[in-house]
Formats: structure tokens, sequence, C-alpha cells
């Protein structure tokens, strides 16, 4: 786990705050460069990244919610394997329950969800939020990562599926295909690539307008960065 | 009209002789699957009818769907050349059956064969980094030094190896006979997490140096997705304890040698001049779409011929 430490305050921050965090200033992918694989993996269209996207959104949720309820009895020494065991049983659900609602979607993306129990994200933000914040905070900050991972796969779904097929969710927007590149394995690589880039750039040109109008960051922003290189 | 007789008796002979009898197997000594379309057979005896209709083709999953014999060609030896109107698949299992005289034999490429295919299509052409994207946290995390890339590679396979076989052994022999199919997601992370902790405390109380170097790796094998998709891709094609080691050493060879390449050209980047905005992550991103890309030209390995 790569990620920084983030939020260690003593107040619980507001509802607002978390879901804004997860999805701008550390966004699981694009930022904390966590849980990279499916964002890799699923994003040849849309409607895969919505998928894992909710898949993901909802195993952070409940295992964050678990967490918040059940860790005084989780002794410290042993939290590690029982945070496993919890993401892996609310995995367990969803998997099933997407393979017996929507079979076509789950084909593609079947072994993608399984590995969710695999994701550093959900186990970082157990460790780093869920064991020691009270539940109704804990239950934002899971909802806020969850979304900003739904966003983050939308995101480069999208990107992906115009550039590789021209089309946004299965409906052809160009006639041709522009840059059949992007929707190979390699275009991928190349996507996360240049979109990690531009949020980067965004973040700088931000950081240096602030600057200038005589403003210090945020310290949120800095701490982002920094979660970005490693 | 003759053509029709004899396919007519073909399977007239085949009902009676059934397929697989003692005196049946002996004829075809061997069968090998030429690709694309062509299967070599080597007979114990000439055989004087040598009429396409007299062979019969199928796929081991579909016997009842004969795949049509085009041609037929002696060649010496007591060989005879099939030629198919199907793409055929060397790792896949056949079975011929000769009307006249009667015979059968199934199709199936050498276990050895069968092995090395898995191993090197799992290391270089579907390599679980470069086609299948997976591991990619561990794979960015460890790639930026050589040595920290060589001692995650040594190490992952050697956890990989392990893991692998344990997942079949308990997946086969416990879970499929007590219907706990379901429950395989728990039980192979499972696994992975105590098979992780218990070599980290038996090489730290015996192997102190070992442990110093490669004790940080291990830890973090706990969250490469690789280890927990193999015996996940093993469980969904019910695969056997040769298969599903071949695959574990094939995944993990090829994640090493993924890192030990991505080391190698990051090491490199580190003295370019990158643009700001593509410092650290995504430079990084860029060169593994290369790497991705060089290794789709794998993809025409072929060495079943």
């Amino acid at each position: 786990m790569s990620g920084e430490p983030i939020l260690l305050t003593d107040r619980p921050p507001s509802a607002k705050a978390l879901l804004l965090n997860g999805i701008f200033a550390e966004n699981p992918v694009f930022r904390l460069a966590l849980s990279l694989c499916p964002a890799v993996a699923v994003t040849t269209t849309v409607a895969n990244g919505i998928m894992l996207g909710v898949a993901v959104l909802f195993v952070q949720v409940a295992s964050s919610v678990t967490v918040a309820l059940t860790r005084q009895w989780i002794h410290p020494r042993v939290r590690i394997p029982i945070y496993t065991i919890i993401i892996a049983v609310w995995v367990s659900t969803i998997d099933m329950v997407l393979a017996g609602f929507y079979p076509a979607l789950y084909a593609q993306v079947g072994l993608y969800v399984k590995l969710i129990v695999a994701f550093a994200i959900i186990i970082s933000r157990l460790e780093v939020f869920a064991s020691r914040m009270p539940l109704i905070p804990t239950f934002w900050d899971g909802l806020g990562m969850g979304l900003g991972f739904l966003f983050a796969l939308v995101v480069i779904g999208a990107f992906r599926e115009l550039l590789g097929s021209g089309a946004i969710l299965g409906h052809a927007i160009t006639a041709e295909k522009p840059l059949l590149f992007f929707a190979l394995p390699a275009g991928g690589f190349f996507s996360i690539a240049l979109l990690m880039a531009f949020f980067n750039f965004v973040e700088a040109r931000m950081l240096k307008a602030r600057a200038a109008a005589g403003r210090p960051g945020a310290p949120a922003a800095q701490a982002a960065s920094g979660g970005a290189h490693g | 009209m003759a053509r029709r007789l004899a396919a007519l008796l073909a399977v007239g002979v085949l009902l009676t002789a059934g397929p697989g009898s003692a005196t049946a197997a002996d004829l075809i000594r061997g069968a090998r699957v030429l690709a694309p379309d062509h299967v070599r057979l080597t007979l114990a005896a000439p055989i004087s009818n040598v009429a396409p209709a007299n062979f019969r083709f199928t796929e081991a999953r579909a016997p009842d769907v004969p795949i049509e014999v085009r041609s037929v060609e002696a060649q010496p030896g007591n060989r005879v050349l099939l030629t198919v109107d199907a793409k055929l698949d060397p790792a896949a299992a056949y079975r011929i059956e000769i009307a006249d005289p009667p015979a059968a034999r199934d199709v199936r490429p050498a276990p050895w064969a069968l092995l090395l295919t898995i191993i090197l299509s799992a290391a270089l052409i579907n390599n679980f980094v470069f086609t299948r994207y997976l591991g990619l946290c561990i794979f960015f995390g460890v790639s930026k030094r050589r040595d920290t890339a060589v001692g995650m590679g040594i190490t992952f396979t050697l956890v990989m190896i392990f893991s692998a076989v344990l997942s079949w052994a308990l997946y086969t022999l416990v879970m499929t006979p007590l219907k706990l199919k379901f429950l395989q997601i728990i039980v192979f992370i499972g696994i992975v997490a105590f098979l992780v902790q218990a070599l980290d405390t038996i090489l730290k109380k015996t192997h102190r140096s070992l442990h110093q170097r490669f004790g940080v790796y291990l830890v973090l094998i706990t969250t490469n997705c690789i280890i927990l998709a193999v015996p996940l891709l093993n469980a969904a094609a019910n695969a056997g304890a040769g298969e599903s080691l071949a695959l574990a050493v094939g995944s993990g060879v090829g994640f090493a040698l993924a890192l030990f390449l991505m080391s190698c050209a990051r090491e490199r980047v580190e003295l370019a001049r990158v643009p700001k905005s593509f410092e650290g992550l995504p430079i990084a991103f860029a060169l593994a779409g290369l790497f991705a890309l060089a290794f789709m030209g794998f993809s025409g390995l072929n060495f079943m011929r």
C-alpha cells in the first residue's frame, strides 16, 4: 500500500468535503494511483467501466461500514486478515449478484470483479479511515472513494470508446473508427498516461493561479500530488 | 452414390465395432494435429481404403458434429495425411475414427507440449501485466530500480507456485466434492494471506539474511491481483495439477520479466528530460504502453506445429 497518510485530523470532516476528496483531490486512480489493474483492463467501453465502478462502490461502502461497526471487537494485531475476509465476503456477494442479473456484461469483466478483493484502495481506506473514524463519516468516505473510482473508470472508458470505436455507450457518434489503437491493450496504458498528465497539468495551473492571487495552495492538493508519484 | 454407400457402411461398421475397442486402438499408432488443417496418422499396417468418407474426425467436446475430411493422402512409412475443413487448434483434443478396418484414437497433444504451451503463453503471449493488465499496483510500485525488481520477481514467482498448488489441491479435493465452490474468493485470498504470513515467520527464524533481502516483497504480494487471478483462472478452467502448476510458473516468470524490462527502461527515463506534467507515473504508463505494443508481436507465436 503506497498511499500517503491522508486526512489524519481528530475531527471528522464534513460529508461534502469527504465526497469531493474522494472524487477529485484523492481520486483513487488519477491521484493515489491505486487499483490500476481494472482501470486499464475493463475500460474499453463505458458500460464495462460503469459495471466495475458500481461493484467497487458497493464493496467499498459495505466493507467500510462493516469495519466501522465491528472494529471494537477486532484485535489490532489481526486486523489485516479480518479486513481481507470482510472484503472477500462482500466481493463474493456482488460477484454472485452480477453474475445472476447481468450475465452478458459479467462474461467480459467477471474475473476483474472477483479481483476487487485484492484492490489496494479498499483495504487502504479501511486501514486509514474506517478503522479510526465514526460510522457516518466512514460511510461518506467510502461513498466518495467509490464514486471517485467510478468517475475515473467512466472518464477513461469514454475516452477509449470514443477514440477507439467512435461511440459512447454503444451509440455510434462518428461513422469511422478514428484511432483503433485506443481499443487495443496497449491503448489503455497510453490513455491513462495522457489523462494523468492532463490532471497534473490542470492542477499545476490551478496552484499557479492560486499563488498568483496571493493565497497558499490547499494542503490537500499538495498531499495528493505527492501521492500521485508514489 | 458410391460415396454415400461408403458413408452408410462406415456408420454401420462404427455402430457395430464401437469406438475404442481393443483391436481398434492398435491400428492407429499415433495421431498428430499439424496446424492449421492437417492431421497425420501413423498406422501399424498399410490401409487400402483412403477415401475421405472412410475417416470420421470430431472434436472431443462435440463428438456428434463431424469435421469434414476433404482429402486423404497416403504417405510413405504407413502414414496418412488428412486435410480437414476446419482450422484446428493443436492444443485441443480431437478424435479420429476409421471405418474400414475399424479403428479409433484420441488425438491430443503430448502432455509436455501442452505444459510448455501454457507456460510460454502465460509468460509471453498473454503476459499478465501487458495484455491482461493484472498486478499493476505492484508493477508500477517496485519497477523503479533494477535490484528491487529482481527481488520482487523471484519472491513472487516462488510464492505464486506454492499458492497455486495449494489452491488447486484445496479446490479439487475439498471444495468441489463438498459443493463449496462459491467460497472460492474467500478461500483463495485466505490461502495467499496464510502463505505470506507463514513464509515471513519461517524465513525470519531460519534464514535471516534471506528475510532481510526479500521480506519486504513478501508483504506486498498480498495486494498483487495476479496471485489471486491464477487460482481463479485455474478453477474456472477446471485445470489439472500439471496445468495449474504450469500457469503459475508461466505467470510468475512473465511478471518477473515484465518487472525487469520495465525497471531497466525506468532507470533510463530518470535521466531523460520529461515534460513536467508527465513526470512520475504518467511517463511510466506510456512506457508500459510501448512494452504492451511490443508484446503484441508475440501473439503470432506458435510452436506446436
